[in-house]
């Protein structure tokens, strides 16, 4: 649980319930008792790898996506071989690409997070020009009347006015990495699925550590999206006031 | 080393390749039965309530939740409730497969022309001839989009039904037994996953842009 090792496709494992309640040797769907116990040795410190890995990616991402935007942003010809090269990443299944990377990048996080950082691209990539793209031309032409430079109107004029479809894409790529990274525990255990493969490869499924992994997992989804949600609003006041 | 690895997957695929279709038969197998029941269920609902401007809230609600699933551990979920077979991991690839095509067929239908339903309405014909003979054609593009979308994830989910341990698996089998494959199997499964999922979304695709260019006013 603790090591990073590689999945040996479910050979006979001897199930580990702890140390046996009812609950546990009748594998019940959510023993409470396994989720007090084990919260700090298997669940919070999964959670704690799943919140860095997905600040990682999403970070390096955004990062990525925002550079490639503003570049398709200026030279109008870069957009459409951008967007299918994102297309292409994006249809790549997760699991053959941790498979196809292991070997050269090595069993760490740096094999999960490319993939993953390549799903994000697909996503931020085209919300962000779209949104760059989208500021009516009139506004852009009153900008102009108003003396604006070019890079005034950039930051003052189009950055402000693409933020909401910005955040829309930042939202959609965070909750798809963090269901997403799940996937790369079958090679590399770490973050949430590493409880959920760990319950999996039991010859009889251990449903409560399933559940939790998986709850786990969906709730820090939702978490994620809320808070972006409410960045939303903080970072755009002006559309509360109509 | 790392070459060679890969240069010994490759070797693999050829001389191992009635093996690699049996597994990828057995994967497309999976995906396209899954996709297949997605569809029945999840268009019709999604085209009504387009045409109706009903239920945005259900259709775009369908797909973040969808998105936010762990999808190994919903398929974990199901064997664990059902026992590992074929139609208990379809099931779960189903209800993975329902937002993208429900999103899809909803906005699809919901973006076409109101003048040019309304101009349908005027000349008589019912909700559902609009509906077949308007919205559809007009909204087929998007809705293509979105079973291309639903296919290439059932494709890569179908594949983790194998590492789960379903029996006749499909590519995900070898892709998690290296004792058996060796390291260049693995990765060869691998590289078959990823070209099944390209050629899906390519023929889609084409299908797609076809669709497009049909309804692309003409100048």
């Amino acid at each position: 649980m603790n090591g990073l090792l590689l999945a040996d496709g479910g050979g006979p494992v001897i199930p580990d319930f702890g140390h046996g309640t009812r609950c546990l040797t009748h594998n019940h769907w959510f023993c409470k008792s396994w989720v007090a116990q084990h919260w700090g040795d298997v669940l919070q410190p999964a959670l704690v790898q799943h919140v860095y890995l997905v600040l990682i990616t999403v970070g390096i991402g955004f990062a990525i996506s925002f550079a490639l935007a503003l570049l398709a942003f200026r030279f109008r010809f870069l957009g459409p071989p951008l967007g299918a090269l994102g297309d292409f990443v994006y249809c790549l299944p997760s699991i053959a690409l941790f498979t196809i990377l292991l070997p050269i990048t090595g069993v760490g996080v740096t094999t999960i997070v490319i993939p993953l950082i390549g799903y994000t691209l697909f996503i931020l990539f085209p919300n962000i020009l779209a949104g760059l793209r989208g500021v009516p031309a009139e506004v852009l032409e009153s900008a102009r009347g108003m003396g604006l430079t070019r890079t005034q109107t950039f930051w003052r004029v189009e950055l402000p006015l693409a933020v909401p479809a910005i955040m829309a894409g930042l939202r959609v790529a965070t909750v798809a990495t963090i269901a997403i990274a799940t996937v790369a525990s079958f090679l590399i255990r770490y973050g949430l699925g590493a409880p959920i493969f760990d319950a999996i490869e039991q010859p009889d499924i251990f449903r409560t550590e399933l559940l939790a992994g998986g709850g786990l997992a969906i709730l820090l989804a939702l978490t994620a999206d809320a808070l972006l949600a409410l960045l939303q609003r903080a970072l755009t006041p002006w559309t509360r006031i109509r | 080393m790392v070459a060679s690895l890969f240069i010994d997957a490759l070797r693999f695929i050829p001389d191992n390749a009635h093996l690699l279709l049996e597994k990828a038969w057995e994967t497309a197998e999976l995906a396209f039965t899954a996709l297949g029941v997605a569809i029945v269920i999840a268009m019709p609902l999604g085209l009504w309530l387009g045409h109706r401007h009903r239920g945005l809230f259900l259709a775009l609600g369908a797909s973040s939740i969808g998105r936010a699933l762990p999808s190994i551990a919903l398929i974990g979920v199901f064997i664990a409730w059902l026992g590992v077979g074929f139609w208990n991991v379809t099931v779960a690839l189903v209800i993975l497969a329902i937002p993208p095509l429900l999103t899809n067929s909803y906005i699809a239908v919901d973006g076409v022309d109101r003048d040019a339903v309304e101009a349908a309405r005027g000349m008589g014909l019912t909700e559902l001839q609009i509906l077949t003979r308007v919205e559809l054609p007009l909204g087929l593009p998007l809705l293509l989009a979105g079973v291309r979308i639903a296919a290439v994830f059932v494709i890569a989910t179908a594949t983790i039904a194998g590492i789960a341990g379903v029996e006749r698996g499909g590519l995900g089998q070898i892709m998690v037994n290296p004792v058996t494959y060796n390291r260049s199997g693995v990765l060869a499964a691998a590289f078959c996953v990823a070209a099944m999922a390209l050629a899906t979304n390519f023929v889609l695709g084409l299908a797609q842009h076809a669709a497009s260019r049909r309804m692309a006013p003409r100048a």
